[in-house]
């Protein structure tokens, strides 16, 4: 239980984010590298594999291990240095986004890519090559990324960069774990002249409508996030709310100082002053059904309307980029036992078929009674890394509900929608999936991609140490 | 075999009808299992179809909780623990915890309270008393409450004692350690209370258990099986603390107003 330098594991309940799976294992909390050095001994002398967590961010179970142990490294967070000059951070790898945003805000930076919730270490951002709203402009994380260190199970620890182990840097990030640990990340931050953005909301009546506003914005806006109404069909399909946002120049914000301070970025804690965000969920969960999100759906889908009709507004950068932390555990309003809980099945598109999968998926949603509660919708770029998801073209996330009476129903459906994305040269994205199997693997990623991804895996990892349940799923047959 | 005492010849009181808690919520530690309270909940617990993990020090009074839960629905496994060795707990639970398939209740019932003489100050043994009494319900408190945070579901249970409420002449250190107990798991409920993990403190007053055997002037004395009945019931009804049997409360709200100029000329 307890190794040689007194480093202990917890027995715990290691689960999706989406709370939708779980299990059992041993967690062990590394401090330094060789802290994890030690937690891969302790693995191998219990017989046993390890899994790769960070805060568990991940929807489904790719950073769970019901086989073996866990290595969480979100207790290795030093911020090791940051450059004001160039920006550039050197991270311990299991810094929060929200740590790091945290420190270099008032400094006049912001990171160039972050998740919508803040809470993902670096370290599980990094192996899932984590989006965001700007994907289509600035790339994924990895793109962010100069140089990072990779203790792979081995023991060695080698040095990745695009110059150095490009081989490792290129298929590790994206690589959901299975090449080793992330002990430091370097990383390209964005100088921010204000700690405002500027805002400007498109209600449009139809997909269409928000593919073709996002596509005629995206060389000017810095960043563009779609709201779908996901209940509304016929010619209404797709309707919903483009955010359209851009940063302030220089000159532009009169006093940066003090929209860039922690004080004016961190939002209340209370509504009104009153009611703790804290407790939000349990009034959510009285409209988590599909009569209360159908109408939640509509309710919104009216205020977006209103908000286009105004001017744009200031919106913080924390308050734009974390919108899923604007209620602390909204999931909870899903259900907090039994499994219950959420899948996100996001499909990423090519532009050419985008359109009418998206609209044959809605369809099908619709008609199986499977409406997602919420659906999100983005524009992406493709990148270098091995398996990344990212496409020239789409991506819609779709939140399901999952309760123990209609799971079963509920991957069968997604199943279905499955089949209609790798029809359309769709692809996934291992950060939210619990649903694919391992044909569907097969079919979605680049032949030549995937068999350099496995041939460096047995490389680095001949015994097969580093296994998650997401990796015994999708890519053991 | 006939019966050898009235006891026996008595009918037996039915097997205890299966509680409304779902199959898969039916598992349990109870460490402290050998005798008194702690054999009573585990006996009742496999009653009610639980899989139970009993622990004590005394091997051959475990065999007999085995033995004699044969007949009920719920499954026993019996371990040696002793309640001192706080180090070997975070293994032995991981272990227990994989062999029950899970976890939905902790039950805490060890405690000892060695006589004190009115004129003694014995540090041994004194530091006996908190190892058992405090270290040891720290040591399988902590992991079964991270465990239950992390599933948001689960029950701990901690048999403390109406002692706990006023330092007494007798044992000092026994009321000691029962404070402390109420306190830690006071504080684990609150903690506890946002994943919905419940904790529920069980303050019993005098039963007929070898703890009390050889004290003089007991009264409202309750057998173990009542005392284990009515702490089950008040962990399921969510009760925070409940003194067992309930008319201690009264006692203890007594006992806690008495100012201490008085309560020191008393002889308990």
């Amino acid at each position: 239980m307890s190794s040689r330098n007194g480093l202990v594991g917890k027995y715990e309940y290691v689960e999706a984010w989406g709370m939708a799976d779980g299990a059992h294992s041993r967690v062990f909390r590394p401090r330094s590298v060789e802290e994890i050095r030690t937690v891969y001994e302790q693995a191998e002398r219990d017989g046993v594999t390890l899994g790769l967590r960070g805060t568990g961010n991940s929807y489904g179970d790719a950073s769970m291990n019901s086989e073996g142990h866990v290595l969480d490294i979100s207790t290795m967070d030093a911020i090791l240095d940051f450059d004001t000059e160039t920006g550039i951070a050197d991270l311990e790898a299991g810094v929060t986004i929200e740590k790091l945003w945290k420190y270099i805000v008032p400094l006049g930076f912001w990171p160039r890519v972050v998740s919508g919730t803040a809470f993902p270490t670096l370290a599980g951002a990094a192996a899932m090559n984590i989006h965001g709203k700007n994907n289509y402009a600035v790339g994924t994380l990895g793109d962010a990324i100069l140089e990072l260190d990779l203790v792979l199970p081995s023991g060695e620890l080698r040095t990745c960069s695009r110059d150095e182990n490009a081989d490792l840097f290129h298929a590790a990030i994206g690589g959901f774990g299975m090449l080793g640990c992330f002990s430091r990340i370097k990383l390209q931050t964005k100088r921010v002249y204000s700690g405002d953005l500027y805002v400007y909301a498109f209600a449009n009546r139809n997909l269409r409508e928000m593919m073709d506003y996002m596509e005629a914005n995206r060389a000017t806006a810095d960043y563009l996030v779609g709201w779908i109404d996901c209940f509304a069909g016929g010619d209404q399909a797709g309707r919903g709310l483009v955010h359209d946002a851009r940063y302030l120049e220089p000159g532009e914000d009169p006093d940066p100082a003090s929209t860039l301070s922690l004080d004016h970025q961190i939002l209340p804690s209370k509504i009104f002053g009153l009611y703790p965000k804290s407790e939000m969920w349990r009034l959510m969960r009285l409209l988590c059904n599909d009569p209360g999100m159908r109408f939640v759906n509509f309710a919104k889908y009216v205020a977006g309307r209103l908000e286009a009709m105004g001017p744009p507004k200031k919106w913080r950068h924390a308050e734009f980029a974390f919108l899923l932390d604007f209620v602390p555990n909204w999931k909870w309003a899903y259900g907090r036992t039994d499994r219950r809980g959420l899948i996100q099945h996001q499909i990423f598109l090519p532009k050419e078929t985008a359109y009418d999968a998206y609209l044959e998926v809605m369809a099908h949603n619709r008609k199986q009674g499977f409406v997602p509660y919420l659906g999100v919708f983005k524009r992406h770029r493709p990148d270098p890394f091995w398996l990344t998801h990212a496409v020239d073209g789409w991506s819609m996330a779709q939140d399901f509900r999952v309760t123990p009476s209609n799971r079963e129903a509920l991957w069968k459906h997604c199943a279905e929608v499955t089949e209609i994305v790798l029809e359309a040269g769709g692809k996934f994205y291992f950060a939210k999936d619990l649903v694919i199997g391992h044909q569907d693997m097969l079919r979605a990623f680049p032949p030549d991609r995937l068999a350099d991804f496995l041939a460096l895996k047995r490389e680095v990892d001949p015994e097969c140490r580093l296994q998650t349940d997401l990796w015994r799923r999708v890519f053991v047959e | 075999m006939p019966p050898s005492t009235a006891e026996e010849a008595r009918p037996k009181a039915p097997v205890p009808r299966l509680s409304g808690v779902p199959a898969h919520k039916r598992r349990a530690i109870v460490v402290g299992a050998s005798s008194g309270i702690g054999a009573a909940i585990a006996k009742r617990l496999a009653g009610e179809g639980y899989r139970v993990a009993a622990l004590a020090r005394r091997e051959e009074q475990l065999e007999e909780l085995r033995a004699s839960c044969a007949s009920l629905p719920g499954e026993v496994i019996v371990r040696r623990h002793d309640a001192h060795d706080a180090d070997e707990v975070p293994a032995l639970f991981e272990e227990l915890v994989r062999e029950l398939g899970g976890l939905d209740l902790l039950v805490y019932a060890p405690g000892i309270m060695p006589k004190i003489g009115a004129t003694e100050y014995d540090t041994e043994k004194d530091l006996d008393i908190l190892a058992v009494n405090v270290a040891g319900c720290a040591a399988w408190c902590n992991p079964a409450a991270n465990l239950f945070r992390t599933q948001r579901d689960g029950t701990i249970i901690g048999i403390s004692s109406i002692a706990g409420d006023r330092g007494r002449k007798g044992n000092p250190m026994y009321c000691t350690s029962k404070a402390a107990m109420n306190t830690y798991l006071e504080a684990l409920r609150n903690r506890l209370s946002e994943v919905d993990v419940h904790v529920c403190t069980i303050r019993p007053g005098y039963v007929d258990t070898a703890m009390t055997q050889g004290l003089e002037g007991l009264f409202w004395v309750i057998s173990p099986e009542e005392a284990a009945r009515q702490t089950l019931a008040a962990a399921r009804n969510r009760v925070n603390v409940r003194y067992v049997p309930l008319r201690w409360m009264w006692v203890g709200l007594v006992l806690r107003l008495i100012p201490s100029f008085v309560f020191r000329k008393l002889s308990f």
